[in-house]
């Protein structure tokens, strides 16, 4: 500490420095998203100028990304994908999230356990038995491949995040509802789900996004162009030889499946951060 | 429990199990079994591009001293090694390790020089893959202590009272947003060696001396995708450490300020130990994410011998090479080391099971 100085001056150099420190987060967080949306609007050999906003913006990038590949195919497969494993574990997880959450039987906790051991698995381990799998069911170079694998990872954070909420319901909800009669079903549908929305918000929402993003299985269990999902069309755009990569399509392309994302996450930002502190363990 | 349960309980836990069904089914499905099958490759040399059912090899994946896997001889159930020393042709059968004579297959009696013939076989005597551990291990614990460092800076930055606050708070959701792929896509741009914004900004700083090829260079390859990860990963620790923050009483702070207590005191006595069991638990979790990854190396790196992953590694050798055998059990070993940290972990007795919020 600096005592010659008086306590308001210090308290304004603090302000600044601190005001510095959030510019200086702010800058390193989104410059590099700025700096893709600012390279697909140029075109030519004013891609190789580090301008900070291009002379003549344009959109050809982005039509050459939808003209020179079938990307729409891409994004509607990834939106199929993504969409179809999003509604199966937000099923799937909140009959499971009732189970565990509501009742109380012998076997809860070890359930638990492997349902939280499952979602340690590294991909890697799975895939080659997955392969398999995928071949002997024939569904290999097929979205269906890619559905059922998905659900390694979106399920049993679902579960997980999806049971963290609905041990929070008020207990006096389920005496009434098993006054009158109603099975554990009922007591499900009729009473926990409409106050389940929000929660399904977040975890349905968390879902999507991974399934969205996901690359490893996508580029291994899919073979021809019109299979493929956005991660790995993005990632195998190539130009006329290895040295000369189109960089205009590929941000034009990172930036058409990254901004519907971007809208969502500022949207139900609340409902994201909620999820995301309610799937890790608290020690 | 004790032993009188009603019928109603009862009633609700057959309802408990049916519930569970399903999700149980599909995790039987989509993880047991090809785990199960993956771990079972691993002992067979599977091949993609050999339909013939695999054999069982035993640990000859992960390390086997003969000859060449090549000079298998699937008819005569052996390798045909060939003694240069003593000109001899040999079958070499290795459950029995014995030799015999190529042609007339009875059992060989002269010298055998063995050093020539034999070497070390499989993924544990492969420097390619210690060279993957040491970076995956390099990786994980330099990106996971950047990590946390800026995680804890930004988390105090957001839990502090100022303006602007909530807009950086969506603005570090962006990076967690942006699939890996598309983030390795931007930062692979930006690190070009000839038109890449870093350069220019280095440039202009004089902080480099001419343009580096950051992700060409395998020296520096790996620096590229810890910086990727960094950015990446960051805003969720920072978010984690924020709900913990943001759960700790006022008032602790209140009366160390009233006390006098300087902040860096403060934070270190106070907060920190506060938010510890958080903060492990981000920390594990980072850990494990590390320790698998795949993307960030596959599509930043030149993917040359000495700038795999592990899980690159096990992907190679399955896929590109073909070898299912060998890469499942790269796979397992990725599996093991995983399986190690977390059961250390719970061992370690900090993880309850009852997720709480």
């Amino acid at each position: 500490m600096i005592p010659a100085i008086p306590y308001r001056i210090r308290r304004r150099i603090g302000r600044a420095l601190f005001a510095l420190l959030l510019a200086a987060i702010l800058g390193y967080t989104v410059f590099p998203f700025y700096w893709a949306i600012v390279t697909s609007l140029k075109t030519g050999s004013a891609l190789f100028e580090p301008r900070l906003w291009p002379r003549e913006p344009g959109l050809g990038n982005y039509l050459a990304v939808f003209r020179e590949q079938p990307f729409a195919r891409n994004i509607a497969n990834s939106a199929i994908v993504a969409g179809t494993v999003t509604l199966l574990s937000l099923f799937l997880g909140i009959t499971a999230a009732f189970a565990l959450g509501r009742i109380r039987f012998a076997g809860r906790r070890p359930t638990m356990l492997v349902i939280l051991a499952v979602s340690m698995f590294p991909q890697i381990a799975l895939l080659s038995g997955l392969f398999q799998l995928i071949r002997w069911l024939g569904l290999y170079n097929s979205l269906w491949a890619l559905i059922l694998a998905y659900l390694i990872f979106t399920l049993p954070f679902t579960v997980w995040i999806l049971t963290a909420f609905i041990r929070e319901l008020p207990r006096e909800l389920e005496e009434a509802a098993i006054v009158d009669g109603a099975g554990p079903w009922q007591t499900l549908t009729r009473v926990m789900l409409p106050l389940m929305a929000p929660a399904m918000a977040a975890a349905g929402l968390l879902a999507f996004i991974a399934a969205w993003n996901e690359f490893l299985f996508a580029l291994t269990f899919t073979l021809t162009n019109d299979q493929r999902t956005v991660p790995v069309a993005i990632a195998l755009i190539s130009g006329s030889s290895a040295f000369e990569l189109p960089w205009g399509n590929i941000m034009a392309a990172s930036v058409v499946v990254t901004l519907p994302l971007i809208v969502l996450v500022l949207a139900f930002q609340r409902r994201i951060v909620a999820g995301l502190t309610a799937g890790a363990v608290k020690g | 429990m004790t032993g009188r349960t009603s019928p109603l309980a009862r009633r609700r836990a057959r309802a408990a199990w049916l519930f569970l069904a399903p999700v149980l089914a599909v995790l039987v499905l989509v993880a047991a079994w090809p785990l199960a099958a993956t771990i079972g490759l691993g002992f067979t040399d599977a091949r993609l591009d050999r339909p013939e059912a695999p054999r069982f090899v035993g640990l000859a994946n992960y390390a086997r001293f003969g000859p060449d896997a090549e000079s298998w001889d699937a008819e005569r159930q052996g390798y045909f090694v060939y003694d240069e020393a003593n000109d001899a042709m040999l079958l070499y059968r290795a459950a029995e390790d014995a030799f015999y004579d190529w042609d007339t297959g009875a059992p060989h009696a002269g010298p055998v020089d063995r050093a020539a013939l034999f070497q070390w076989h499989g993924i544990l005597t492969d420097p390619v893959w210690w060279r993957s551990v040491w970076n995956t291990a390099l990786f994980t614990v330099v990106s996971v202590g950047l990590e946390v460092a800026l995680g804890l800076v930004i988390a105090l930055a957001l839990h502090a009272h100022m303006p602007g606050r909530g807009l950086v708070r969506a603005a570090i959701l962006i990076p967690w947003a942006i699939p890996t792929v598309v983030s390795a896509q931007m930062w692979g741009w930006m690190l070009h060696d000839q038109v890449g914004v870093v350069n220019e900004i280095l440039l202009g700083l004089g902080l480099i001396g001419e343009r580096l090829a950051w992700t060409a260079d395998d020296a520096t390859a790996i620096w590229a995708v810890v910086a990727v990860d960094v950015w990446k990963t960051t805003p969720f620790m920072a978010l984690l450490l924020l709900a913990a923050l943001q759960m700790l009483p006022e008032e602790v702070f209140e009366a160390g300020r009233l006390d006098g207590v300087h902040p860096l005191k403060m934070f270190w006595r106070v907060t920190l130990p506060l938010i510890r069991p958080a903060l492990m638990v981000a920390v594990i979790f980072r850990l494990l994410d590390a320790l698998r990854v795949f993307d960030l190396f596959y599509l930043l790196t030149s993917n040359s011998d000495r700038t795999l992953a592990m899980s690159v590694y096990a992907r190679r050798e399955m896929i590109e090479f073909q070898d299912l055998g060998r890469g499942s059990a790269a796979a397992t070993l990725v599996f093991l080391v995983i399986a190690g940290f977390t059961a250390a972990y719970v061992a370690l007795g900090r993880m309850t099971l009852e997720p709480e919020r």
